[in-house]
């Protein structure tokens, strides 16, 4: 029996429930991490658990944590579905062909696949603009530092984190034009005991503000101990190193998308879409600026905040030249999605090379 | 007081005993943890040793145990004829990653050719050639220099990992990836993909795999080489005196096993896992190790242990699933099982007996250094 | 551009947890036992650590426990492999597995909480000295204690009655035997002490480096310290040599990095390994225990 029959049999015996019981709707979740990482993952779980809150009785959650990304993944899909999932929210770029392929085979269980670009017909994806926050830190960062070096640390060189960087950098240097940013790739999302080892690296070499671009909270722990240097929350929120130096953070919020794509499932409006929110819809939270940072840096960081999530000011407004001097965008173009979706260069003024 | 005494020979009903002695104790403790979590035992138990094998959805898991059982038998194969000898290889890991990264980058240099028929075997000689010289490296030193086999195949285990990293970010990175680590998918290309029956969990791996559970039985059983290895996991001196060339001896159990993690690590790159990414290794080359232990370096034993543990991972996987055990519950679970089946392995070696003998013995020429058990 | 001072005071830190795992493992395979379940000992004792400290309020609390968890896993291990008998490479593997697990399940409630940490010492103007003074006088005193755990170790085992019997059973577990030595007992002594050295390794993880508990959290740390002891080839100074080249690579490329140079990360990385079978190449391995890794068994 191929899986194909076994599915027609399962759905059927499926459509026969459904006619007779008003069951509620099944959600999976598939973790890349442990749900304690204190970062990416532990703000998926959050969300899932806001989904459970908001819906009550009517949804039901499942998830599975530190799901390696490659065969393994398609088998937990594919089990969730199975197990009559209507909605599955895979949370790593690494399940991109593996959701893409379960959904083949489930073409009635919906998928939402987290900052990947392949779609289908039920295969959605939806990602946030860190970058938008990544330009508030840089305008705080800019302001705030002394010896006019900020360290960066930054996981691997992708499209993503190559815009986190210019974002940060832009801003940064429009504040002050004597900044210096020092970049430092420790290739993993998460392995506590090198990010603490960047983070002194980094301050050793004077930076006193260390942006991060990774999930753990080592390198807040090092700036703690060192004194003196600040820091931002990433993916979560981080407050326990509040007010320092932790001064604010960049806060993944999926809680908003998510409940309102197990609402489409259970109104049956669902539909195959692209989402690419910021700080406008909500998906990217700006965590409290604390007052170690002076009053008029916070003010015109709001103001900053208030005019991304309007609209009014997009982070990538030109003039705006490449690295090694060739224009990229003329006065006032704004840079389209497809660029920074496949971001592989820095702009002007950053020193060193994205390895490659 | 209890004493051990060593058995003349193993017990053959404890050797077939003791495996399910194991199992029975770790469903009890193991039942013990999930009800200590708020779980119901008999459940939990039953999700994950049952419904794999005969649950609801049993049709789609029990490929699932072939696809995940092919890597661990076909290393564990590969590794019991060194265990055997007394040549500790521990760094399959390494070996399964080369072979992984060769035969992907032999099929990459020639993509997108649509010569299955020269691409495909291509890349199986270049995963096996890539495990075999990863392996020959501890191997020579071992005859050349002396050097402690264990230590240097496990340094190079390390070595293989940052190596795979620089090549998923490098020289194999998918030119049309958006800047993603990682290669091209090689189960989506026709001249590479090593899938069978995908639905069946059917790939060139899985054959592979019953191949050198097949080849290797009779190699054990009737072939010179065999007895070669069987001897000197005995009898290294008697083994110099019947004319086995140890250095030999090494360097064909270590090729071998190398050759074999590669193939493994060719097969999954190809199949189940589809790109070179830089965590493309999950530990099989570890847990191959304890699969061969498992399965008391018997081809036929190994084949089961490969089972059992796969039956693990995927009945741990159902029970985090549907039960919302945590992840690390079913690692205890898992490190239990082990520890139990080492624990009375004992009891196919060695006899109990109540009562004290009387102790220190006079002084005797060590006997041979025991066989891998 | 890159202060060596700062560096070399900086690599200590880095190189303090794998120094104390290592120190551990090279008394339990001076004793013949090889046991490949440090990575499992040292993450439980980065969870008892945070446990135990956060209840008691005080990293002491946290340390002692984690000498404590950590020996206690490893008695798992000497009961298996010294009673039971069984191999020790699976066995050890084994431990590793279960090890992991273990402090997951038990890490669970302890995410997103701060331990409470270690002060560095400040002993006012020597710490102020200039280049020797933060390297010297101005580290964490866990820094220190380790330190004095490899001296300790190395005065053990050179000029002790016990280290002498205890490397006479990792040399020739028979012959030692037949001298009447109690080869099992100094055997599950040392796999507690490398139990304890490798869960103090893990605290200083939670405790000190990192600090706060994430699973998974020793990232490999356990298996760097395997290398180190061959590296070293099981002598305890050159094991703080290990040490430091190992936290020393890291450090380094992440400060060649910081400093705007651009390397490639991965072939740096692997350097040390490569260097370690150097190193067993040209000793000829002709140090190694000679029981290392064998079961013993009495035979009457």
């Amino acid at each position: 029996m191929t899986l194909k029959h076994l599915l027609a049999g399962a759905a059927m015996a499926l459509g026969t429930m459904a006619a007779a019981q008003d069951d509620p709707v099944t959600v999976g979740f598939v973790y890349v991490g442990p749900i304690g990482d204190g970062g990416w993952t532990y703000e998926h779980d959050r969300a899932r658990l806001a989904v459970e809150e908001h819906f009550g009785d009517a949804v039901e959650t499942v998830y599975q944590e530190s799901v390696p990304e490659g065969p393994d993944a398609v088998r937990v899909m594919t089990q969730m579905a199975l197990n009559g999932a209507d909605l599955i929210f895979t949370t790593s770029f690494g399940y991109m062909d593996q959701t893409i392929e379960v959904a083949e085979q489930f073409p009635d269980v919906k998928f939402e696949h987290a900052t990947g670009y392949k779609r289908a017909d039920n295969v959605s994806t939806y990602s946030a603009r860190f970058y938008e926050g990544r330009a508030i830190q840089g305008h705080i960062a800019g302001q705030i530092t002394e010896s006019n070096i900020i360290g960066y640390i930054g996981s691997y060189p992708i499209p993503e984190v190559v815009r986190g960087i210019n974002s940060a950098w832009i801003h940064a240097r429009e504040v002050n034009p004597d900044v210096e940013f020092r970049i430092v790739w420790v290739y993993t999302w998460f392995d506590p005991a090198k990010e603490a080892e960047a983070a002194r690296a980094l301050i050793d070499q004077g930076a006193d503000v260390i942006l991060q671009h990774t999930d753990s909270t080592a390198p807040q722990a090092a700036a703690a101990e060192a004194g003196g240097v600040y820091t931002f929350g990433q993916a979560s929120d981080m407050a326990e190193f509040a007010p320092m130096p932790r001064v604010s953070s960049i806060i993944d919020d999926w809680a908003p998308y998510y409940i309102d794509r197990v609402q489409a499932v259970i109104d049956g409006t669902w539909e195959s879409t692209d989402t690419w929110d910021g700080i406008g819809p909500g998906m990217v939270g700006i965590g409290e600026i604390t007052d170690a940072v002076p009053e008029e840096v916070r003010t015109s960081a709001l103001a900053m905040k208030d005019a991304i999530a309007s609209g009014e000011y997009h982070p990538f407004t030109g003039p705006l030249n490449r690295q090694d001097g060739t224009p990229w965008l003329a006065e006032g173009e704004i840079a389209d999605d497809g660029t920074l979706l496949g971001m592989d260069f820095y702009v002007e003024g950053l020193t060193g090379d994205i390895p490659q | 007081m209890i004493a051990l005494e060593r058995r003349p020979q193993a017990s053959t009903a404890w050797t077939w005993a003791a495996p399910l002695m194991a199992v029975v104790l770790t469903m009890i403790f193991g039942g013990l943890l999930f009800a200590a979590l708020g779980k119901d035992p008999l459940v939990a138990i039953r999700t994950i040793f049952w419904d794999p094998l005969f649950g609801e959805f049993a049709s789609f898991y029990r490929p699932q145990l072939l696809v995940k059982g092919a890597p661990l038998v076909l290393i564990a194969i590969g590794l019991s004829f060194g265990f055997r000898a007394g040549i500790w290889n521990i760094g399959a890991e390494g070996q399964y990653i080369l072979g992984a990264i060769c035969g992907a980058a032999v099929g990459l240099a020639l993509y997108p050719s649509e010569a299955r028929w020269l691409i495909f075997p291509l890349m199986i000689a270049g995963g096996a050639l890539g495990g075999f010289l990863w392996a020959m490296i501890p191997g020579l030193l071992k005859v050349r220099f002396n050097a402690n086999e264990i230590l240097v195949s496990l340094m190079l285990v390390y070595v293989a990992e940052q190596l795979l990293a620089a090549m998923a970010l490098g020289a194999l990175k998918n030119p049309e990836g958006m800047g993603f680590p990682g290669s091209r998918n090689l189960a989506q290309w026709d001249s590479s993909v090593s899938w069978i029956d995908r639905s069946a969990g059917l790939h060139w791996g899985v054959l592979f795999a019953l191949g050198a559970v097949v080849a290797a039985y009779a190699l054990m059983a009737r072939h010179v080489l065999g007895f070669q290895i069987r001897l000197t996991g005995q009898s290294p001196r008697a083994a110099a005196f019947a004319g086995v060339r140890p250095n030999r001896l090494i360097l064909v159990c270590l090729g071998l096993a190398g050759a074999l993690a590669g193939l493994a690590g060719m097969f999954e790159v190809t199949g189940p896992a589809g790109q070179i990414t830089i965590d493309f290794n999950v530990g099989y080359g570890f847990t191959a190790i304890i699969v061969a232990f498992l399965g008391r370096l018997h081809p036929v034993g190994i084949l089961l242990a490969g089972g059992i543990m796969a039956l693990t991972y995927i009945g741990g996987e159902i029970a985090q699933n549907q039960l919302g055990t945590p992840a690390a519950a079913i690692q205890v679970f898992q490190g239990m099982l082990l520890f139990f089946l080492l624990a009375v392995d004992v009891l196919t070696h060695y006899r109990l007996r109540l009562g004290r003998k009387a102790p220190a013995p006079a002084p005797r020429p060590a006997p041979a250094p025991e066989a891998a058990e | 551009m890159i202060d060596p001072a700062l560096l070399i005071a900086s690599l200590m830190v880095a190189s303090t947890p794998i120094l104390l795992a290592a120190i551990g493992e090279l008394v339990v395979e001076r004793s013949g036992v090889l046991n490949l379940g440090v990575e499992g000992m040292m993450i439980t004792g980065a969870i008892c650590g945070i446990a135990a400290a956060l209840w008691a309020e005080t990293p002491w609390a946290g340390f002692l426990a984690a000498a404590v968890g950590g020996a206690l896993l490893s008695l798992l291990f000497a009961l298996l492999t010294q009673v039971l008998m069984s191999n020790q490479v699976a066995t050890g593997l084994a431990l590793t597995l279960f090890g992991l697990g273990l402090s997951a399940l038990i890490g669970q409630s302890y995410s997103q909480i701060r331990a409470p940490s270690l002060q560095r010492i400040d002993l006012g103007a020597l710490t102020d000295l200039p280049v020797v003074g933060r390297l010297l006088f101005g580290q964490d005193p866990m820094v220190y204690i380790s330190l004095l755990i490899v001296a300790g170790t190395w005065a053990f085992l050179r000029f002790s009655r016990a280290g002498l019997i205890l490397r006479a059973v990792g040399e020739n577990h028979d012959a030692a035997h037949a001298l009447g030595y109690n080869v099992r007992l100094v055997r599950t002594c040392a796999i507690a002490f490398g139990g304890a050295c490798a869960g103090l390794g893990g605290a200083y993880l939670s405790l000190v480096r990192v600090p706060q508990w994430t699973d998974g959290m020793t990232a490999g740390a356990g298996w760097i310290a395997l290398a180190i002891v061959v590296f070293a080839s099981w002598r305890p100074w050159r094991l703080l040599l290990g040490a430091y080249l190992f936290g020393g690579v890291t450090v380094l490329q992440l400060n060649l990095q910081a400093g705007g140079f651009a390397i490639p990360v991965q072939y740096l990385s692997m350097s040390p390994y490569i260097v370690t079978i150097l190193v067993l190449v040209v000793m000829n391995a002709g140090r190694a225990p000679g029981s290392l890794g064998r079961t013993f068994h009495a035979s009457h």
